[in-house]
């Protein structure tokens, strides 16, 4: 683990994801509100791209779009508390695991119910 | 005292614009937290990809005034949330001429969003019923 050692291990983990997954969400969000202005300036042409995100390709960038989002969107809620209860900060490792497990409890069936429609080709 | 944590950014001292924009990012942060996910759970989970046609949209997602309102708060609030967020990172590895033309880059480009996202949720025709 020493290369995660610059600051201290899970600390500066927890901050690198939440900056990245910032940025990607950030980066998504220029392509969302692109893509549904197009729903009002050219429908057609928004379509067509519907039928992207609905293709294999699409549905895993979702997934991945959605993982950014609810892991920045969790360890948000850790940054808040530590901000406002600074004792809390003691915790701070401990309240980035639980980050992780609901992560994983949440993430884990949403993946599976936006990829399915790849290998059961059902909509 | 140092009254650090270990993901979020410091509070600047000293008061001023500075401060309220930390603030109003972790405002901007609970509020997105509701309607982000709900959001992202309502265009993923309740209805797939495949059924969100720009007719349906017209018809059903847009077809009432509370959905659009919802819509265009969470706009707001992601262009303000995203946009600063992405200032911190800039501020953070870019300095002078470079970091000033980018902030105002930013600051652009988040004009021109709120614009675009703001026209289409405001002039979509309602269905005629």
């Amino acid at each position: 683990m020493r290369y995660l050692q610059y600051r201290g291990g899970e600390g500066m983990l927890a901050w690198a994801l939440h900056r990245i997954s910032g940025v990607a969400v950030w980066a998504f969000i220029l392509l969302h509100v692109l893509d549904i202005w197009l729903v009002g300036a050219n429908p057609d042409l928004y379509n067509e791209v519907l039928a992207l995100y609905a293709s294999p390709v699409g549905r895993v960038g979702e997934t991945l779009v959605g993982a950014a989002l609810l892991y920045h969107a969790l360890n948000g809620l850790r940054i808040i508390v530590m901000d406002f209860w600074p004792s809390t900060t003691v915790w701070h490792k401990q309240l980035w695991y639980a980050c992780w497990v609901v992560f994983f409890a949440v993430g884990i069936p949403g993946a599976y119910i936006i990829l399915s429609p790849i290998w059961t080709g059902a909509h | 005292m140092s009254t650090t944590t270990r993901s979020g950014r410091a509070k600047p001292a000293g008061g001023g614009w500075e401060l309220a924009i930390w603030y109003l990012i972790r405002l901007s942060g609970l509020g997105l937290f509701v309607l982000a996910l709900a959001h992202y759970s309502i265009t993923h989970f309740v209805f797939d990809v495949t059924v969100q046609e720009a007719d349906w949209i017209l018809d059903e997602r847009w077809g009432s005034l509370v959905w659009r309102t919802v819509d265009w708060l969470m706009l707001t609030l992601v262009i303000f949330h995203s946009f600063m967020g992405v200032r911190t990172v800039v501020g953070d590895y870019t300095r002078g001429g470079l970091r000033t033309a980018l902030t105002m880059g930013l600051y652009g480009l988040a004009l021109v969003l709120f614009a675009m996202g703001t026209m289409v949720v405001a002039t979509l025709p309602f269905p005629v019923k």
